[in-house]
């Protein structure tokens, strides 16, 4: 894996807060986000972060289930991917 | 942002609306230096290898699983044909084999184990038999063993003798298992053409020409395919044949990144990545769906061996483009 840099997407209907909680989850993780944009997708609200994780002793898998956590508590759904698996399906 | 937004979401939306899922993982296994005249000793050979090997498939694949939030379905292990390497066993039948491969991948935790098997298409040796025969005890006396025979090539032709013995093993399987709807059957398969190198169950198993230990992918996407065949608006044929190319493309390299970090991880080479539109019982996840997707009114009708020989050579093409060997 040459670099440790995520994909965070999250899915569902828009509402006060969703980005503030969902940072908060990211701080407390050290991780920082890169790039962000958000879009409509079939009609559902879709947020988009580029995100880069810290070198040193990231545990992904506390982190995926911290941000899956409280995208229940906000009513979305919250994926974390490693970045390489777009860049693969969608580059040479 | 470095990855445009649209392919992340479609990707994204592959995964959750279009059942697109890394169908399995299989460890090859060569067990041809296990071989032995004492079938204890033989059993004793192959767990400890196929244990050993596999010990660390099915966590790292569960990483890598959560790491690319890609569904990984099955891990499976296929091992050398045991017709081949208990060949020298002095036992008068393999049952305890299947036995001992049960136990070896209910250890290593992997779903299904293949390659309970033997290759007659030109003929069959004393163990070939000695395999055949035992196959409706084994596959009732075990849960995780799968069970396959080659009886044709369209070199060598059909053996007609041993499509003759599978009849009667195939109604025996069935019989053993009568009480659980003859689930026997469902994992046995009767070949022309195997694959050495097929990552696929029933009918996996570890070709003589494969390297000692060796990392198969199966994908399979029949949904996407589908979803973005009915995308195009009144398509022609080429549209249709390029954009079953370029979707097959992302489902397969998608399978290669999984292949490639999971056989990285274990440290054991990366072999093959098997396309596959095999459907599952999902709604949408359908070949049929996509032929229809295409035009025919009905799978069935006028047109559906043309559809099909069209879909089938969009997605061999992306393979040979892709993987030229």
């Amino acid at each position: 894996m040459a670099s440790s840099r995520f994909i965070i997407t999250v899915i569902g209907s828009d509402r006060v807060g969703i980005v503030a909680r969902i940072t908060t989850v990211m701080a407390d993780f050290n991780v920082n986000i890169v790039d962000i944009t958000q879009t409509i997708m079939q009609g559902i609200f879709t947020m988009i972060m580029l995100a880069e994780a810290p070198q040193d002793n990231f545990d992904l898998a506390a982190f995926q289930e911290a941000m899956g956590a409280e995208g229940k508590n906000l009513g979305v759904e919250v994926k974390v991917q490693h970045e390489d698996v777009f860049r693969f399906m969608h580059r040479v | 942002m470095l990855i445009n937004p649209n392919e992340i979401l479609e990707t994204i939306q592959m995964v959750r609306m279009e059942h697109l899922d890394i169908r399995t993982v299989t460890m090859g296994i060569s067990l041809r230096d296990c071989s032995h005249p004492d079938i204890e000793v033989f059993n004793e050979n192959i767990y400890e290898k196929i244990t050993a090997r596999a010990k660390e498939l099915v966590r790292t694949t569960n990483e890598i699983q959560s790491l690319y939030g890609i569904p990984i379905i099955n891990k499976r292990i296929s091992v050398t044909p045991i017709a081949i390497a208990a060949e020298s066993c002095r036992s008068p039948n393999f049952v305890s084999v299947a036995k001992t491969m049960d136990e070896a991948a209910k250890e290593s935790d992997v779903d299904f184990i293949g390659g309970f098997s033997a290759l007659v298409h030109k003929g069959a040796t004393s163990g070939d038999l000695k395999l055949i025969n035992s196959i409706p005890e084994a596959l009732a006396g075990t849960e995780k063993v799968c069970s396959s025979v080659n009886v044709a090539t369209t070199r060598a032709g059909i053996n007609m003798d041993a499509v003759g013995l599978m009849g009667e093993v195939i109604k025996r399987t069935a019989g053993l298992t009568a009480d659980r709807d003859g689930i026997g059957c469902a994992k046995l398969v009767v070949f022309a053409n195997a694959p050495e190198d097929n990552p696929f169950m029933a009918g996996a198993f570890h070709g003589i020409g494969e390297p000692e230990c060796v990392i198969n992918v199966g994908v399979s996407g029949p949904g996407v395919v589908n979803a973005a065949i009915r995308e195009l608006e009144n398509p022609n044929l080429t549209e249709i044949s390029e954009t079953i190319k370029k979707t097959a493309f992302k489902i397969t390299r998608m399978g290669e990144m999984v292949g490639r970090e999971v056989s990285r991880r274990v440290g054991v080479e990366f072999g093959i990545l098997d396309l596959s539109l095999a459907p599952t019982p999902e709604i949408g996840d359908s070949v049929a769906a996509i032929l229809e997707a295409m035009g025919l009114e009905r799978c069935g009708t006028h047109g559906t061996t043309a559809a099909l020989a069209l879909l089938n050579d969009a997605v061999k093409k992306v393979g040979q483009w892709l993987h030229p060997q």
